[in-house]
């Protein structure tokens, strides 16, 4: 249980997610510079396939000498914008992985608040909202208006301010789309599956005793964990240095600082494992279980 | 073997398991969930439930923190995929047509009716002034948009903007994509501006009946009506009624977020915004048959009696789409 909660204070970004079979799956928010980021990538894809229909079309009335590519032209930036605008965004989030290119991009997607199915009403509720988040502001920022009307587009812009911040000012980084959707959107990271630290570096030149070994805990452990994959000689060279004062390791003459640490993480982990399976979670090296 | 450790055993001993479903989440994911086979999307639940199980033995015994992350990440996209798609794009939208989007409108009789009394508030309001003080009329109708239907014109100007084809320069495509667009533009607003408390969007309706309102009146007063209703209602009958379902949804959000009842603010607003999206959906989809019979049907139909059968026929419709029951869904 002590993990749980020691997760939770020290990633504010994680929220607990169960899934019917049980398993708290701990899901990360995307922050909202992630956000802001996929945003701007979609719109300029948004920008640029309009521009790109339109050299289309202009290049194949110009090939075919044919007229009435304006009225083509004009048809498709009228229901071509319109289409992107609105759907752009709801039809890639109905796809399996939830997330528009600037999303995917970005590592991030749109999952359903209560773990249930994504369903197509809840994208097009969150979607629709970007009229109120995102264009209204756009457009109060390209009206012109003098005196009065100037006031009234200034009280617009300050009214829209509202809703395009929202999201940084409650705790699960929500926009109103997602707020009416029941929507949010979550970390979705593509990890590979890397070599585990422990493998082919148990050392029977190494034999560490009982009160060495119960020097650390997990938290040191896992910092050793990631030294280790960085494989930066420095770091190594000073890490191994500060463990060899703390368990009073006597270092033989031709000891290489990656073997010992090798050597030594996967004793510390076997320990602490063998711990765990009797229900004993040492923390850290101030943990005294 | 038995002098490695267990949690690495463990992790040799499934490894297989993961990376298969990784493979296959991966490839289901780049191209579509159909390209698999039958086989392999059967095998994904179980593979998912094995992960998920391998995720919790390895919280609680190994300490290998990239295995641990990577469990979770790899356990989360599982989950979204198999909890996420569980109908395909055909059968939703078979179902939306034929049990959402009715009931849904259905259940918001309320607020519809309410934007109703909204539209023909503002209607009538508009029509008795502009009849009593005719220089009202361009608080209600922006000059632009006026296209000299207005209060100075004579009876036969009046006459020809409605018999006339609307802009000769404009083709009828380029018009029917614009009074599309610019409408379902307008109703996404009226539904989106809701969350306000329902005043914006109740706004929005009464003025949508203002401006028709002063139109009917200038009409009116030069004994029009009958072809003016003609010429509104070809299309009017469709898209009046999308324009209130849209206000109709805002009305709902807006309700449930300022009188949640028993529910919390957010789920209220959750459950009505899930309704109103999809009502949205539907009111575009109107507005398209809308924006086809102005753009079209309007300009190439010039008899009265014609322009209002096309009008009852489409209320006929909608009307007996939305409102007659049918049999509770399976």
């Amino acid at each position: 249980m002590s993990t749980m909660t020691t997760a939770t204070v020290i990633d504010p970004r994680i929220r607990s997610l169960v899934t019917p079979e049980g398993v708290d799956l701990r899901v990360r928010l995307a922050t909202a510079s992630e956000r802001a980021g996929a945003l701007l990538i979609d719109l300029a894809i948004l920008v640029a396939t309009l521009i790109a229909l339109t050299f289309v079309v202009i290049g194949a009335f110009s090939a075919a000498r044919a007229s009435g590519g304006s009225e083509v032209i004009a048809v498709i930036w009228l229901l071509g914008a319109f289409l992107l605008r609105n759907f752009y965004f709801t039809a890639f989030e109905c796809s399996a992985r939830g997330a528009t290119p600037g999303k995917r991009f970005m590592g991030i997607r749109v999952a359903a608040r209560n773990g249930g199915a994504l369903s197509a009403d809840r994208i097009i509720a969150r979607n629709a909202m970007r009229e109120l988040e995102l264009y209204l502001p756009i457009g109060f920022l390209f009206t012109g208006a003098q005196d009065v009307g100037a006031l009234i587009v200034l009280c617009g812009i300050v009214w829209c301010a509202v809703f395009v911040f929202f999201p940084l000012f409650n705790r699960d980084r929500l926009r109103l789309g997602d707020i009416v959707a029941g929507t949010w959107v979550l970390k979705a990271p593509k990890r590979t599956l890397l070599p585990d630290m422990a493998q082919h570096s148990e050392n029977a030149a190494f034999k560490f005793t009982e009160t060495q070994l119960d020097k650390y805990g997990v938290k040191e452990l896992q910092v050793l964990e990631g030294v280790l994959r960085d494989h930066d000689a420095e770091a190594m060279r000073l890490v191994a240095e500060r463990i060899r004062v703390k368990i009073d390791w006597r270092r033989p003459s031709r000891e290489l600082d990656s073997d010992f640490l090798r050597a030594y993480y996967a004793a510390l982990r076997r320990r602490l494992e063998q711990k765990l399976l009797f229900g004993v979670r040492k923390r850290d090296k101030h943990d005294n279980v | 073997m038995d002098q490695s450790l267990r949690s690495l055993r463990f992790r040799l001993e499934r490894e297989a398991t993961w990376e298969r479903l990784e493979a296959l989440l991966t490839q289901a994911e780049r191209r579509s969930p159909q390209s698999l086979s039958d086989e392999d999307m059967l095998a994904i639940p179980a593979l998912y439930r094995a992960t998920l199980s391998s995720l919790s033995v390895a919280r609680a015994t190994s300490l290998d923190q990239a295995l641990v992350d990577y469990l979770e990440a790899l356990s989360a996209r599982a989950y979204f995929f198999v909890y996420g798609a569980r109908t395909t794009l055909a059968e939703r939208i078979f179902d939306f047509f034929l049990n959402t989007w009715p009931s849904t409108v259905r259940g918001m009789w309320r607020e519809t009716l309410a934007a109703a009394l909204m539209t023909v508030a503002g209607l009538a309001a508009a029509y008795f002034l502009v009849r009593s003080d005719p220089s009202f009329y361009f608080s209600f109708v922006p000059e632009s948009l006026a296209g000299g239907r207005d209060p100075t014109a004579s009876t036969e100007q009046l006459r020809s903007t409605l018999y006339g084809a609307t802009n000769s320069r404009v083709p009828l495509s380029v018009f029917a994509a614009f009074l599309f667009t610019h409408n379902a533009q307008i109703s996404l607003f009226a539904f989106a501006l809701g969350i306000a408390f329902c005043l914006p969007s109740v706004l929005l309706i009464a003025y949508n009946g203002c401006s028709l309102g002063a139109m009917f009146a200038v009409f009116d007063s030069h004994g029009l009506a009958l072809p003016f209703g003609g010429w509104i209602l070809v299309h009017g009958v469709t898209e009046l009624f999308a324009i209130m379902l849209a206000g109709a949804a805002g009305i709902r959000i807006g309700w449930a977020v300022a009188f949640p009842g028993a529910l919390s603010r957010l789920q209220a607003a959750e459950r009505a915004g899930r309704e109103g999206g999809v009502a949205m959906l539907g009111v575009v989809i109107m507005l398209f048959v809308a924006g086809m019979l102005e753009g079209f049907a309007r300009q190439l139909v010039v008899q009265d009696g014609a322009r209002y059968a096309i009008a009852a026929a489409s209320a006929l419709i909608w009307f007996s789409y939305f409102y007659i029951p049918r049999g509770r869904r399976a």
